[in-house]
């Protein structure tokens, strides 16, 4: 098969990620990498509950004394916002729509810097105002590497729509990048799921619990 | 091929293996650096057994003691086990299921030039400064404390190769799901296939633990962080918990394989189809599942109270059970077959009842209560290494012997095999055997020196002149494969004459696209189905085509030497931290060089397009290969 062959949105196939061997490789390989890395969170969640509000004197602040509940919220709904537009972008990639795809792409990258900067600020606020830094407790260490290593997550799915984007900028959709689309968006589903579980066990349960 | 291979110089063969992503040459290069990796633990084994031969020994010191038994169990493990396993996994199961290639060939490639720098960089750390002296396990409490570098060579190697064995085990369940040849149903897959693609799962749930560890570990000591640091309200159990709960998952990624080369050396060699084949595939499958249910069995005495460790114990002596059917189901296979006693053969039966004996030792061990008396003895030494070398290693003996005709093209000798067999085997219980005693007798693990006249003295003696044999055998075995590739006799097809399975029914070694035409697959052995209706070779399935074919890489090569460098960075700048920027003032920048290197050869293998090569029908009808097996 060529993999250049120019398609139409009348020849274009259903499933594009899923038509080539290699594209049925990349998605299911990718799923797996994913079930890998769901146990990579699950073993920082546990890390982190165990480790929750375990600091070595009384002068240190507690989760429930830093976490601001409207800073988050808006955090969140700018991560799940950024996976429903990338949902968008898949929905005009299977249609062969390659401009929309584009234009909701880079607003899933915009939503998703927008989230970045918010929890660089965040992280700014708790190491100037509560002297909570990676070195300081054990909760410390905790917070940062949970919350860190999703925040390394979007960094890497940034970067890769951003590649994907300015790689094929000009050359449309074929067979070839269609699969790589569609596997940046299920990281981006992923980080997205994780971000769902943070907001529960870190910021909800270190509010209330 | 070969003799066009012949014709090119060093170097070129040597670019040709750099940038190879051909699953039969990198099974080659992990062989190599998998067996380069079990002479070097195989030494610090010998070093070991020499230090413990006599009472008060003064051989080594305790420090260079400690580093030897820590790289021993390291370097066996994740250096030489699991490469020489991943050896036989790429040389073979593509052929199995009938496939041209695995799923993803460059990470095929990047997987293995991960593991060998992460080993590499491993092993560096004897000649900067001292090796890790914390024990395999590396409890935190203990390493934490270990000064010096040791331990950051055993966190950044690990976290390197591992990262190598993950991709291995993605690319391994992709490509038995997705690349099966037509016909080739889960049901009729050998259960060489099938112990790699539960293997592989494992590999897939096993090590993101590991890899959150050692990145804990890796931040405690060069970053500053307290996961494990008490006085900052750290936990060190957590690392306990985390390592085992890859660790245990980790010994069914190392003898489920072994089981299934086993597996198909004894049907092949009793002439009959595998008596139990689907209860084989369910117990498989069950003892992969129950392999993450049990990795508090190694904490029973950590303080985790009796409720845990009755579930724990129960949920261990449950595996016995699954690995039962197995020893019957092999028994039975022999059972009224027409044995041939090969060397691959010799393997399998003496397999058998040395693997029980460690089971038994296992669900011993597994019982809470006593184990307080047994952890940490001679005892629990001696049932590993039953484990792990009556099980894996004579699995990874047996397959060298077995596999080595369909990789070289040439068969090892058979005389030289089964002296390498009588001697290894009478080593390895000679040396072993004693040391439940040992253990019973109240002699602890990783004890430097021993006192004389404590009833220790014999025994020791014993164990050591054990070992000996082994290393005797090895050196018969490395003999053996010196001669038989000087002479270099050719073979057909079917070396053994009794094969069942597709990798029989091609070439020895097989060509570069494995199958001209893919086979169709009739039933369970398809070979043996196709032999037994009078034909010699598989039909096949679809007419002679164009074959698509991957182009080769020197980037997956890079992309581990960006890491490998920036490895040194990570672990130096804690000294020039330390030292107020005087001597290790380049650490950050070799850091970040290292980092630009790895994200730059990404970036590269994304942003240039790879659509691989055509072999065109004409040329495969002109590719004339010898058939004809023995004749």
């Amino acid at each position: 098969m060529d993999m250049n062959q120019k398609y139409t949105a009348r020849t274009w196939p259903e499933s594009p990620e899923k038509t080539t061997l290699e594209g049925k490789n990349k998605f299911l390989g990718f799923w797996l990498f994913l079930g890998g890395e769901t146990v990579l969170f699950a073993s920082l969640f546990a890390t982190y509950l165990a480790l929750k509000d375990k600091v070595p004197g009384n002068d240190h602040a507690l989760a429930a004394d830093m976490f601001e509940l409207p800073l988050v919220f808006i955090m969140t709904m700018l991560l799940l916002t950024s996976s429903l537009t990338s949902v968008y972008a898949m929905y005009h990639m299977k249609n062969h729509n390659y401009q929309k795809m584009q234009t909701w792409l880079l607003i899933t990258v915009f939503l998703g810097l927008a989230f970045l900067g918010f929890e660089i600020y965040e992280f700014n606020h708790y190491v100037h105002e509560f002297h909570h830094t990676f070195t300081s407790s054990a909760f410390g260490s905790a917070f940062y590497t949970l919350v860190g290593f999703h925040g390394a997550h979007v960094v890497v799915g940034l970067g890769w729509f951003t590649l994907l984007l300015v790689r094929n900028g000009k050359r449309g959709l074929n067979l070839y990048n269609a699969p790589k689309f569609f596997t940046a968006s299920l990281y981006w589903h992923f980080i997205d799921v994780v971000w769902v579980f943070i907001f529960t066990v870190v910021y909800l349960m270190g509010m209330v619990g | 091929m070969s003799t066009v291979a012949e014709k090119r110089g060093f170097l070129a063969v040597l670019w040709d293996y750099l940038t190879t992503v051909d699953h039969k040459k990198i099974a080659i290069l992990y062989l190599v650096s998998g067996g380069f990796f079990f002479l070097v633990g195989g030494i610090e084994a010998m070093l070991i057994r020499i230090q413990l031969a006599i009472p008060d020994n003064d051989f080594v010191s305790a420090g260079l003691y400690n580093e030897l038994l820590t790289m021993h169990g390291t370097t066996m493990i994740f250096l030489a086990a699991m490469p020489l396993l991943f050896a036989f996994m790429n040389a073979v199961v593509p052929l199995q299921i009938g496939a041209r290639d695995v799923a993803f060939p460059f990470l095929n490639s990047l997987g293995f030039w991960l593991f060998f720098f992460g080993g590499i960089f491993l092993n560096l750390s004897w000649f900067l400064g001292g090796a890790p002296d914390a024990g395999w396990t590396s409890y935190a409490s203990l390493s934490l404390a270990s000064p010096g570098h040791g331990i950051d060579f055993y966190v950044l190697g690990l976290q390197i190769s591992g990262a190598g064995t993950l991709i291995a085990g993605i690319n391994f369940l992709v490509t038995i799901i997705n690349m099966r040849a037509p016909g080739m149903t889960y049901m009729r897959m050998p259960l060489f296939t099938w112990s790699t693609f539960v293997a592989s799962a494992l590999i897939l749930f096993a090590f993101p633990p590991l890899t959150v560890g050692l990145f804990l570990m890796l931040f405690d000591r060069m970053f500053g962080a307290n996961f494990f640091d008490v006085t900052m309200g750290g936990n060190t159990i957590i690392w306990e918990h985390l390592f085992w709960i890859f660790g245990h998952p980790e010994v069914y990624i190392l003898i489920l394989p072994a089981f299934g080369i086993f597996s198909d050396i004894i049907s092949t060699f009793s002439k009959k189809r595998l008596f139990g084949y689907a209860a084989m595939v369910f117990a498989t499958v069950l003892i992969g599942f129950l392999g993450f249910m049990v990795w508090a069995h190694h904490m029973f005495t950590t303080g985790l109270g009796p409720t845990a460790n009755a579930i724990f114990a129960v949920a261990t002596m449950a595996i016995a059970v699954p690995t039962g059917v197995k020893i019957f189901n092999w028994l039975l296979t022999m059972w009224g077959g027409s044995i041939r006693f090969t060397t691959p053969m010799l393997y399998a039966v003496a397999f058998i009842p040395s693997f029980v004996a460690g089971g038994v030792t296992g669900v011993m061990l597994a019982s809470a209560a006593a184990d307080y008396q047994y952890h940490d003895s001679y005892f629990v030494v001696a049932h590993f290494h039953y484990v792990i070398i009556g099980g894996v290693v004579l699995g990874l003996l047996a397959g060298t012997h077995f596999y080595w005709p369909k990789m070289f093209g040439t068969m090892l000798n058979e005389t030289l095999g089964k002296i390498t067999f009588w001697l290894f085997l009478i080593g390895f219980h000679g040396t072993f055997f004693i040391q439940h005693f040992l253990g019973l007798m109240g002699m602890p693990r990783r004890i430097w020196k021993f006192l004389p006249n404590q009833g220790l003295d014999l025994f020791n003696m014993i164990s050591t002149v054990g070992a000996f044999f082994m290393a005797l055998a090895v050196i018969v075995l490395l003999y053996n494969v010196v001669i038989t590739q000087i002479k270099n006799v050719r073979v057909g097809n079917d070396p053994w004459g009794d094969g069942r399975t597709l990798e029989w029914a091609i070439p020895s070694p097989p060509p570069y696209y494995n199958f001209k035409q893919l086979p169709l697959v009739r039933g369970l052995d398809p070979l043996w189905i196709e032999k037994m209706e009078g034909r010699k070779e598989m039909t096949p399935a679809e007419p002679l085509g164009d074959i698509h074919m991957p182009n080769n890489s020197f980037i997956p090569f890079v992309m581990s030497l960006g890491l490998f460098i920036a490895a040194f960075g990570a672990m130096y700048q804690v000294d020039w931290r330390a030292s107020d920027g005087a001597d290790y003032v380049w650490s950050i920048p070799v850091l970040i060089i290292g980092m630009l290197i790895t994200i730059g050869s990404m970036a590269v293998r994304s942003l240039k397009d790879d659509h691989g090569y055509h072999i065109h029908k004409e040329e495969l009808m002109d590719d004339h290969d010898d058939k004809g097996g023995r004749e």
